[in-house]
């Protein structure tokens, strides 16, 4: 078993020995001298600590962007790592991102600017044809400027990324994948005066190091955990991390589900999610942002049974299920029978979740799927909504129906999905809306994010929201 | 002859690609921003032994007194070196720009969440943060005072109200056909600069500090810490390279950083730095002042006012800071572009029990204006006229140009600049197109508004009106510059080479533009209200003119010509045929023992302000420009989208077009965030709920609508004698953003014809809807 983290930097392979499983990659890049990278927040959510990372996917290596300051230093094992300080040499000319970035006027004070940097130079190896407006803004939506006002930020990622990328990186990509493969085997297991990080890589060492360390804290993307260490100073003494786990981040397809390994990332799973269609889309696009989403999972989204996670809901008015296991006993259940209350799951000591299986949606199903939140990206719901609804014409034959943020847990509106069969969509008074039904499903909270008579008017306007889309697909269908 | 550098072709360069004022150059530290080695106080090498610091305060309390104070779970946390409190403080313990009301650690009282009472000092900066939480503190608690309208009602106020008033007999009240009330609760503003607070003291020996900071404002941190330690001035030092943001929330909030290690500096002999954990820097300094507003307005059947009583109530926090200066500004503002022949204005200034709120980009002006520009919306749909003709139609003009405070509105650019906007943004075409899809629409609505800007330029506290430089002109050519002003990213330094390179005819990559030191230039005033250019381009200026004076007669003599024939102009000095590289000049300079070292200093002319009779000239002029906004909101969700943006602004004759768009973008996307996303939330017992981007939302680039139009006004440059005939553009263009609220404020309008909906600002979701909740119950 190695106790040493191996990464690729600047093309050379680096050996790290003595890290502690939660030191932040941010802490290590500048306490080692690499000080281009910058703390914003320390929570993920402002970016000027964007770094990207680069992992071998099949012979090719994919980057991502992701927030070194909530990345756990052992996680760059078996990774390429990319900083600002890697773009160009001293003295030398710019990288074409750097140079584009400088010939819009993109920068001010200069401090997001570094990760405005690595975020755009992810999407200058990415696709070319993401490009345009739409896509270079999702590109940067994790990415705060308080001085420009974005717009020459825009224009320069547009510009550049439009190229093809000609630069060190694509020139020793071949090195790159080589030396990725080699460094990419065997587990990793670091202990040290009680503190422990294990990276397994198959569910059968998942299942028995955790029964070894029942204690120990599980991470996948850590883009809500690296929070209890940055921002509660909790000291997490074992850390068990999912992302090398293989079977954890495998896909499959049947006629009838989609099952996604708990290790999935949410930039993983969307393409294989758009057989559900463009609202489930629109609300993954919403989570985060690029850098959250490359390292964010949608089992970490269930797992840590947080009331506002943007996927549960959704995933609740699929009936999807969830498969967990301990040692080499696995059970699956519901679910919405996962989440009891606040804090408190169906998961029992040294068990994890290792799979969701999404059904496929059955003929004439209407997904409808709504976040509201003061901004549009990189924030977490007021209310999230998903109406899942099956139309016998134009008449409601089935629907499942589920909110975040309107209790303590992701939960079914049980009693407005009873009101609700048998309600005509092609034509309705919008008094004749069962609204007041939700007040027997929820008693939302006030708290900074909106006040509980928000949550349930605009949670009551949603379900019109929804109709009204509803009955205009029916009337475009009959048309 | 003296060497040269190596790459002087920088010094000299070609003519026709001359980096002067004028020219779009890139920011001087663009390069280093994009490879991240521009360099800020945290990424400075540290010095050995360096303590990091962490400001303890009162986990669960917003008022009260301390009654006991248990640091031994402190002291003894792993790696912490020292504990200090007031006690430790060896003369003044007062960090504010001017009333002596900011402790730099609290004795005992509290009176906001987030007031120091302890610092510690440890060997990392996460011992510090950990130990900083284990502190036993017992409190005997008040009842806090939270809201600018609670302590209104209460009686809380901070200083005494001040009024700006005129009543003449022809018009008035008595004549006008309308009379209305209206009311409007915007909110405060978080700096979300992305470099948080930080300051390093550096000791040397027992009786020297140099302190490295990130503050608009030194030379006041210089006085705080030599006051705090009983020294002169003299002996501390304080440096700022650059700071990765400001927006007004570093020019008194820094201070408070920097003298708390400052004193752990002295106290240990080793180097200390602090900087701020986010969530601390948003807790612990202030912001940008909310207000609620109440208003009185009469008016014709067009729209013309005739009288405006306004009472506007700020929320000032537990301390004064700047809160007297930005409430002046709000009433200097609440006529924003229009004569109001009777006025009255009058400031409330709150004490709360809510950290102390300062200054932020536009100072007090957004708030006065915004209650301007609703008041505009209100009459317009009461009397049934589209908002931009009321607006045309109360704007300054002959006969009424005189402010309620009496300075003559001169040089008025305004009218042109919104006519020109109307037609560029099509703007009459849109309006007609708004109506037809509302009319259709049933839950989405679009609105539309152009608002004008008008923002009076020159502290107005007079005696900051200074500005000075020193200039070094080296042997090899090259020209050293230091001036009062600080780096912010707002590219003064940029423009001040550029100023420099003007004067001297050389490439502006030629000027080397150093840290903002107080032992370069003393007293220098904040780097503030827009003047940065202005007050030290100025001073620049003159300093290069009395250095090229001299080179001049040097030139003269060895050409044999008149001092007056000489030019400086693409790197050469000549007079007629005979000509010398500036280069060649400067080192000839040095043979020949001639000074090229130079002081520049400037004094904003014409200012005249009495604030006891409140009536004077206390600007030099007026930065003007308007902007039109589109918007589209869901009437189910109260989701809105800001849809197309165009701005037509004045910045006189641009000394760095580039980097002037750049501020004008920059503050109308900073001023959209204000009135849109950015909520500031306070629990009832004083705690500030929104202390991380988490759960506080400065606008994204999505935000930012792609149809986004930014044009300078082709100007003949600004009448007053400023630096280039520019005219100040760091703080206006935040106000353009009013045209969001109002454009929200109109797509609402379409729902009650005739009417004016009240809404709050933010507009987010929930203000929207809770907008469009109360038209429905009216009706």
């Amino acid at each position: 078993m190695r106790s040493t983290i191996e990464f690729l930097r600047g093309g050379k392979l680096v050996k790290l020995d003595g890290a502690m499983p939660t030191d932040t990659l941010l802490d290590y890049l500048r306490e080692t001298g690499s000080c281009g990278t910058k703390e914003g927040c320390a929570e993920g959510d402002c970016g000027a600590c964007t770094v990207v990372l680069g992992s071998l996917d099949g012979d090719k290596v994919t980057y991502r962007p992701v927030n070194s300051c909530i990345t756990f230093l052992p996680v760059l094992d078996g990774k390429e790592l990319i900083t600002v300080d890697d773009l160009s040499v001293k003295d030398g000319p710019l990288h074409p991102v750097q140079d584009a970035m400088v010939k819009h006027h993109a920068s001010q004070c200069g401090f997001c600017t570094p990760g405005f940097v690595m975020a755009i130079f992810a999407q200058y190896h990415g696709n070319n044809a993401d490009a345009d407006h739409e896509g270079v803004v999702e590109q940067i939506a994790g990415n705060l400027c308080r001085c420009t006002g974005y717009r020459p930020i825009t224009a320069a990622a547009m510009e550049v990324c439009a190229r093809a990328p000609d630069d060190v990186f694509t020139s020793r990509m071949r090195d790159t994948s080589a030396l990725l493969a080699d460094i990419s085997g065997g587990p990793l297991k670091m202990e040290k005066g009680g503190y422990m990080f294990a990276a397994p890589q198959s569910v059968a060492e998942l299942a028995e190091v955790y029964s070894q360390h029942p204690g120990a804290t599980l991470v996948a993307g850590a883009t809500d955990v690296g929070l209890w260490v940055t921002k509660k100073h909790v000291d997490i003494k074992q850390v068990i991390y999912l992302g090398r786990v293989k079977e954890l981040q495998d896909i499959t397809s049947t006629d009838d589900a989609i099952t996604l390994g708990a290790g999935v990332t949410f930039a993983d799973a969307m393409p294989h999610l758009e057989t559900y269609g463009d609202d489930f889309q629109a609300v993954l696009s919403r989570i985060g942002a690029k850098q959250v989403r490359a390292a964010g999972t949608i089992g970490g989204n269930i797992a840590n049974g947080s009331p506002i996670g943007d996927t549960p809901p959704i995933l609740i008015s699929l009936d999807a299920t969830i498969t967990l296991q301990k040692g080499e006993t696995t059970r699956t259940i519901a679910l919405e029978n996962f989440f009891i209350d606040y804090g408190s799951q169906d998961i029992g000591e040294s068990e994890f979740v290792a799979s969701i299986t999404v059904p496929k949606p059955a003929a004439n199903t209407h997904l409808k799927c709504y976040k509201i939140s003061k901004r549009h990206d990189q924030d977490i719901s007021a209310v999230l909504a998903a109406f899942n609804i099956t139309l016998s014409g134009s008449v409601i034959s089935k629907c499942r129906i589920a909110f975040g943020g309107m209790a303590a847990t992701p939960k079914r509106a049980l009693a407005l999905e009873a009101a609700l069969i048998g309600f005509d969509v092609s034509k309705f008074d919008i008094q004749d809306v069962p609204v007041s039904k939700l007040n027997q499903d929820f008693q939302p909270i006030s708290d900074m994010r909106a006040s509980a008579k928000y949550r349930s008017q605009v949670a009551g306007n949603l379900i019109i929201k929804a109709l009204l889309e509803l009955q205009a697909s029916v009337a475009g269908d009959a048309a | 002859m003296t060497s040269r550098r190596p790459n002087d072709e920088v010094v000299i360069a070609p003519k026709n690609t001359r980096k002067a004022a004028g020219d779009s150059m890139a920011h001087d530290s663009a390069r280093g921003h994009v490879r991240g080695s521009a360099v800020y106080v945290d990424d400075i090498p540290e010095p050995k032994a360096m303590l990091h610091l962490a400001p303890g305060y009162a986990r669960d309390h917003a008022a009260g007194t301390v009654t006991h104070m248990d640091l031994s779970a402190v002291r003894a946390a792993p790696g912490v070196v020292a504990v200090l409190t007031a006690s430790d403080i060896p003369f003044v313990n007062d960090c504010s720009p001017a009333l002596g009301d900011d402790a730099i650690l609290s004795d005992g009282d509290i009176t906001f969440h987030g007031q120091v009472l302890f610092v510690v000092a440890a060997e990392t900066r996460k011992q510090a943060l950990n130990a900083a939480t284990l502190a036993q503190i017992e409190v005997d608690a008040a009842a806090p005072t939270i809201s600018a309208r609670a302590g209104f009602e209460q009686g809380s106020l901070l200083m005494p109200d001040y009024t700006f008033k005129r009543k003449s007999d022809s018009t008035g009240t008595a004549n006008a056909a309308h009379q209305q009330q209206g009311s409007l609760t915007m909110g405060g503003q978080e700096h979300f600069y992305l470099e948080g607070q930080v300051s390093m003291a550096v000791p040397f020996g027992d009786d020297e500090m140099q302190l490295y900071v990130s503050s608009q404002h030194p030379a006041e941190i210089q006085h705080i810490i030599a006051q705090m330690l009983g020294w002169t001035n003299a002996r501390v030092m304080v440096d700022c390279r650059r700071m990765g943001g400001a927006f007004g929330g570093k020019e008194s909030q820094a201070a408070q950083w920097a003298a708390l290690a400052a004193l752990v500096a002295y106290k240990t002999g080793r180097p200390a730095k602090m900087r701020l954990d986010r969530d601390d820097d948003m807790r612990l300094t202030g912001k940008r002042h909310d207000f609620e507003c109440d208003w009185s307005v009469s008016h014709n059947d067009a729209g013309v006012i005739s009288n405006v009583e306004v009472d506007l109530i700020s929320r000032c926090g537990a301390s004064a800071d700047l809160s007297m200066g930005i409430n002046d500004r709000a009433m200097f503002h609440a006529d924003n572009a229009y004569f109001y022949p009777d006025v009255r204005i009058t400031t409330h200034k709150v004490w709360t029990n809510t950290v102390s709120n300062t200054a932020f980009r536009g100072f007090g002006g957004p708030q006065g204006m915004l209650f301007a520009e609703r008041m505009m919306n209100d009459i317009a749909f009461r009397v049934g006229r589209d908002p931009l003709d009321v607006r045309y139609d109360n704007l300054y003009r002959d006969g009424a140009d005189i402010t309620p405070y009496g300075m003559p509105v001169t040089d008025f650019t305004l009218p042109d600049i919104m006519q020109q906007l109307e037609a560029s943004a099509d703007y009459r075409a849109r309006v007609a197109e708004i109506e037809a899809f509302n009319a259709k629409s049933a839950f989405t609505k679009k609105g539309i508004a152009l608002t004008p800007v008008k923002f009076g330029v020159s502290f107005t506290l007079k005696h900051l009106n200074q500005g000075a430089a020193l200039i070094h002109v080296y042997a090899d050519g090259s020209v050293h510059l230091s001036h009062g002003g600080t780096e912010m990213g707002q590219g003064l330094y940029t423009k001040i080479s550029q100023i420099v390179a003007s004067v001297f005819g050389v490439d502006a990559r030629a000027v080397r533009a150093s840290a903002t030191r107080t032992d370069k230039v003393p007293n220098a005033s904040p780097t503030a209200a827009s003047s940065g250019t202005d007050l030290n381009g100025k001073a620049a200026e003159n300093a290069a003119l009395t250095i090229r004076a001299r080179m001049a007669r040097l030139a003269a003599s060895m050409f044999n010509c008149d001092n007056e024939t000489i030019i400086f102009d693409g790197g050469m000095v000549k007079s007629g045929d005979s000509e010398i590289a500036f280069t060649e000049l400067a080192g000839q300079a040095v043979l020949n023992r001639i000074s090229l070292s130079s002081t520049g200093f400037y004094a904003t002319p014409k200012l005249v302000w009495e604030r006891e009779k409140a009536w004077g000239r206390p600007f030099l002029y007026f930065a003007c420009g308007a902007a039109c906004s589109e918007v589209e909101i869901d009437i189910l969700t109260g989701e809105m989208r800001v849809t197309r943006v165009d701005i037509l602004h004045d910045v006189g004759n641009s000394v760095n077009p580039a980097i002037d768009i750049g501020q004008i973008e920059g503050g109308f996307v900073q001023g959209m965030g204000w009135l849109t996303t950015e909520e500031l939330v306070f629990s009832d017992d004083g705690k500030l709920m929104t202390h991380a981007p988490s759960t506080y939302k400065i606008p994204t680039a999505y935000d930012v609508p792609e149809d986004f139009n930014v044009a300078l006004y082709s100007s003949k440059g600004n009448l007053e004698d400023t630096v280039h005939r520019s005219r100040a553009v760091g703080e206006p263009p935040l106000m353009l953003a009013n045209s969001v609220y109002c454009a929200v404020h109109h797509a609402l309008a379409s729902l009650c014809p005739g009417q004016s909906p009240d809404l709050s600002a933010p507009t987010t979701p929930e203000a929207i809807l809770d907008a469009i909740t109360k038209i429905q119950a009216a009706k």
